[in-house]
């Protein structure tokens, strides 16, 4: 047995921490993108566009992200590349997060009301702004409560970017660990501090979404 | 001098700093039909709810069947199973069907068999004119129909005492017919009965004694008399509106 | 590019990858059925008038809800062994799932049980049925029957989360799926063929639900309507 758990240990966590951030950062910001494409096709009134999307969709909510995550580093080998393991879990984590939160986006679009859109068509507006100008921004309302809440699973999963090497929080908690011999106290250090990062955006979202549930009704007597 | 079904000896209670009941007493024989009546917020809803154990009452007592209501030693399951109430949004299980939500209590609460409660299953149903709708499931029944079904459902449990909490003032006026047949049958066949009704012509019609609640107390009381010649000035404003 | 893929190197292990998804299947069927007992039972301690069982429960949800899987297999598996407790890896790996997807599953069926209106269980009382009858017949066959979608993807998820568990070694196919490539050298393929055993099971999964549910909500399949 080594020696105890020191602040030398704790930096390399909180070191972790930043990294996982930055990993979800990454992973939120081109998985949005990218599922903001899929949640447009998704609705398409172009059929190929609709069936490649389904498609796309199906397949990347079928595969478990660990798989995507090998899937994108030896890919990325074979290519010829030899990117740090940073770049492979950030392309997994952006096909994946494009997955789920165009689902999301596409459920809170349809949810506009239909009138909505007619009341915009029979103002002779383009599809486009009939999107931009009339559907777009009402989804945005609706759509915030479960992207904040789905913001907590991007940083769970980046977890399983340790498979590849990535240096994020669970695999500082590994490193620790394997010079500490001491799992108990390691893995809840680090749970605790996942915790910390996760809890706060829980909190928000399901605060986000009883404002959502009593606003309208507000509106409404007003 | 037969001991009354239900009973109500001076009971109050308040909701807060509301005063629902302020001293109401009535009886009701076995056999009779007791009608309430009375404006929203007369406390007749109120009264109703406190004898089958749904709201707690502050003061007073409450006897129904034997049991003491108002006692906190009662069995309540046992009270239930002498006790038949019927809602005015019925209240059916939505995912049974007519036939299940009527055999329901009987086998489980009553430890019928399966082939007693499908008995007395095809009995009530017949009862309330709906033998041919035992299979289906209350969102395929009219208003009228899915009332009709709840008062089968509470008459399985072959109980002494029924109690009906406005149970037309949900329905189209065309279906009120079928389900006020029902209750007047029910009483010519003898079964103790108290409602609370906005159904001025049932009330004087077939009720045995009628009772006016106003402001929490039992204001006027008595049979079909009291229609004709109400004695205080809220009764005759109160029948000047409604009929 | 100078790679050439090569499939059938590892085609030719199919067999394993079959013994691989049957394992994937047997831990996920037991995790499910034993996370939709205990997610149960939660939910309905989370509505318990004891706040120390509400507050528990509220507090088991929170803290697993708010933590990675990879962390509480670890927490499992390692934590125990290290205070004296050594399990094998599938006992570890079929703890932290059922404890897992417990958590996800009271929030499901939370949501399910409080849409069941009150007046349907004043009715219910009113009935003399009892406390039990009336959370089996009133409050969980019609919760169920409402939340059985959201119930169904979540067991899916489960399914796929369960590739977490070869982390620890515990046998099922992705862990077939590692040793694989280490034996042909042909990772890409591998896990490209595993992806693909991964969506057909579930495709699968999601048929199986879908058959369990028209079998056990007579209403919806002769209805077709949602509760």
């Amino acid at each position: 047995m080594s020696g105890g758990f020191n602040a030398n240990h704790l930096q390399f966590l909180l070191q972790g921490a930043g990294w996982t951030l930055l990993l979800s950062v990454i992973a939120f910001a081109g998985g949005g993108l990218v599922g903001f494409v899929v949640a447009l096709c998704r609705i398409s009134p172009l059929k190929p566009l609709r069936w490649a999307s389904l498609g796309y969709v199906q397949l990347v909510q079928g595969t478990p992200l660990l798989i995507l995550m090998f899937l994108a580093y030896f890919g990325l080998s074979i290519l010829g590349f030899s990117l740090p393991a940073l770049v492979a879990a950030g392309i997994s984590m952006t096909i994946y997060v494009s997955a789920y939160i165009g689902e999301i986006w596409r459920g809170c679009i349809q949810a506009v009301p239909r009138t909505q859109w007619e009341a915009a068509e029979c103002l002779a507006l383009s599809r486009v702004q009939r999107m931009a100008l009339v559907v777009l921004p009402q989804a945005l309302r609706i759509a915030t409560p479960p992207t904040v809440g789905f913001m907590v699973q991007i940083v769970k999963n980046t977890s399983l970017a340790s498979v590849v090497g990535f240096i994020e929080l669970a695999r500082a908690g590994q490193v620790v660990n394997n010079s500490l011999f001491e799992p108990f106290l390691v893995y809840m250090l680090v749970a605790g501090l996942y915790f910390l990062l996760c809890f706060p955006l829980s909190w928000w979202s399901r605060k986000l979404e009883r404002r959502l549930v009593v606003a309208p009704r507000l509106e409404a007597a007003a | 001098m037969t001991t009354p079904v239900v009973q109500l000896d001076n009971v109050h209670k308040s909701f807060g700093a509301l005063k629902v009941l302020d001293g109401v007493s009535f009886e009701v024989g076995k056999g009779e039909v007791t009608a309430i009546i009375g404006r929203s917020g007369s406390g007749k809803s109120t009264a109703l709810r406190c004898i089958d154990r749904l709201e707690k009452i502050d003061q007073g007592r409450i006897t129904v069947c034997g049991h003491q209501v108002s006692e906190p030693g009662l069995d309540l399951r046992q009270l239930r199973r002498d006790v038949g109430i019927v809602f005015q949004s019925y209240n059916l299980f939505p995912h049974l069907t007519a036939a299940e939500n009527i055999a329901l209590a009987p086998r489980h609460a009553k430890g019928r068999t399966r082939a007693e409660a499908r008995e007395i299953t095809e009995r009530v149903l017949a009862q309330v004119g709906l033998s041919d709708k035992a299979a289906c499931y209350p969102e395929q029944l009219s208003g009228g129909q899915q009332q009709r079904v709840a008062i089968a459902r509470s008459l399985a449990m072959e109980p002494q005492v029924m109690l009906f909490d406005e149970v037309t003032s949900a329905l189209d006026p065309q279906l009120t017919g079928e389900v006020l047949k029902v209750m007047a049958d029910l009483a010519a066949g003898g079964m103790t009965m108290v409602l609370v009704t906005h159904e001025m012509a049932f009330a004087r019609n077939v009720a045995d004694t009628t009772i006016y609640m106003h402001g929490g107390r039992v204001w006027e009381q008595g049979g079909r008399e009291m229609f004709d010649s109400p004695q205080t000035a809220e009764l005759q404003q109160f029948l000047g509106n409604g009929l | 590019m100078t790679y050439r893929f090569d499939f059938s190197s590892v085609l030719a292990q199919w067999p394993l990858f079959m013994h691989g998804a049957w394992l994937t299947i047997k831990l996920s069927l037991l995790a499910t059925l034993l996370g939709l007992l205990i997610g149960t039972l939660c939910a309905i301690g989370r509505g318990s008038r004891n706040t120390v069982i509400a507050n528990a429960c509220a507090t088991y949800v929170e803290a697993i809800r708010n933590t990675p899987l990879l962390v509480q297999i670890f927490l499992v598996y390692f934590g125990l062994a290290s205070i004296g407790l050594k399990v094998p890896a599938f006992v570890a790996a079929l703890a932290a799932m059922v404890i897992n997807v417990g958590a996800y599953t009271t929030e499901i069926m939370r949501a399910g049980i409080e849409s069941i209106h009150r007046s349907q269980i004043e009715a219910a009382e009113c009935l003399a049925l009892s406390r039990v009858q009336i959370y089996w017949h009133v409050i969980l066959r019609p919760a169920m029957e409402r939340v059985y979608p959201a119930l169904t993807s979540q067991f899916v998820l489960l399914m796929l989360a369960t590739s977490i568990t070869s982390q620890i070694s515990a046998e099922e196919l992705t862990a077939i799926a590692n040793r694989v490539q280490s034996d042909t050298f042909r990772s890409f393929e591998t896990y490209a063929v595993v992806a693909v055993f991964y969506v057909l099971l579930s495709l699968m999964m999601r048929g199986l639900f879908w058959a369990a549910g028209q079998a056990l909500f007579t209403r919806r399949r002769k209805l077709g309507t949602p509760l």
